[in-house]
């Protein structure tokens, strides 16, 4: 079957992040396709580079981009979402005259459609987070 | 068409189980997952609410998510399933679709 998923829960808040990543390996070892993950809300901040978490925790953004690598799962960050709490691509860098950006590596920034898309798109939407 | 209803907070801290269960039809099933587990726990406040809404739906409970807590099996109330990471793919799979009680 084919999965989306979506994250609305930050890094390290409660656990929804590390639920949908346990979920999101489970779906595919199965010999499911997981579709596209979509953060939105605090979930945004799953796709930050800058994150340096202690080397015997979980890295869950680098996990995050290792399954988008090795299942070509499309990791999707709501742009509203981003621009307020500081996520941003190149294009948003030059939209908004950033001095950086800080987005990890196998993750875009894009709009609700995206989410809509997926629920047409996809057998089951899932939804993790508060 | 049945339902998966998944629950991610304690029945203590929410009152999502409370709704997901009163607003559950006959056939659908609940997924206790996160803090939600403690809402498998027997002698709880909430263990009647779940057990009157179990002839109609049935409880499923993440066992890592158990674990994690350090809540033994035994003390879930009877007729709830534990279920593992590929057991709760399954139930989404299983169920026409999928609704999560954040």
């Amino acid at each position: 079957m084919k999965f989306g998923i979506q994250v609305n829960e930050g890094p390290y808040t409660h656990e929804a992040s590390v639920t949908a990543i346990n979920f999101v390996k489970s779906a595919v070892a199965k010999g499911h396709e997981v579709f596209r993950v979509f953060f939105y809300h605090d979930g945004v901040n799953n796709g930050t580079r800058y994150a340096t978490p202690p080397q015997d925790d979980i890295n869950i953004q680098q996990t995050w981009s290792n399954l988008a690598k090795e299942h070509n799962i499309d990791l999707v960050i709501c742009v509203a979402a981003a621009q307020r709490r500081g996520l941003a691509d190149d294009g948003e860098q030059e939209r908004n005259k950033l001095d950086g950006n800080n987005i990890m590596d196998g993750f875009r920034i894009s709009g609700l459609g995206q989410l809509i898309e997926a629920g047409i798109e996809c057998d089951r939407l899932v939804v993790f987070g508060d | 068409m049945s339902i998966l209803h998944t629950v991610n907070k304690s029945p203590l801290d929410r009152t999502t189980l409370k709704s997901c269960l009163n607003l559950a039809v006959k056939g659908a099933s609940v997924l206790l997952i996160e803090d939600g587990v403690y809402g498998a726990v027997s002698g709880a406040e909430s263990t009647q609410m779940v057990q009157d809404a179990m002839g109609d739906v049935a409880v499923y409970v993440l066992g890592p998510d158990l674990k994690a807590r350090g809540v033994d099996e035994s003390r879930l109330i009877d007729g709830v399933k534990v279920v593992d990471y590929d057991g709760f793919v399954d139930l989404t799979t299983d169920n026409d679709t999928v609704s999560a009680w954040v």
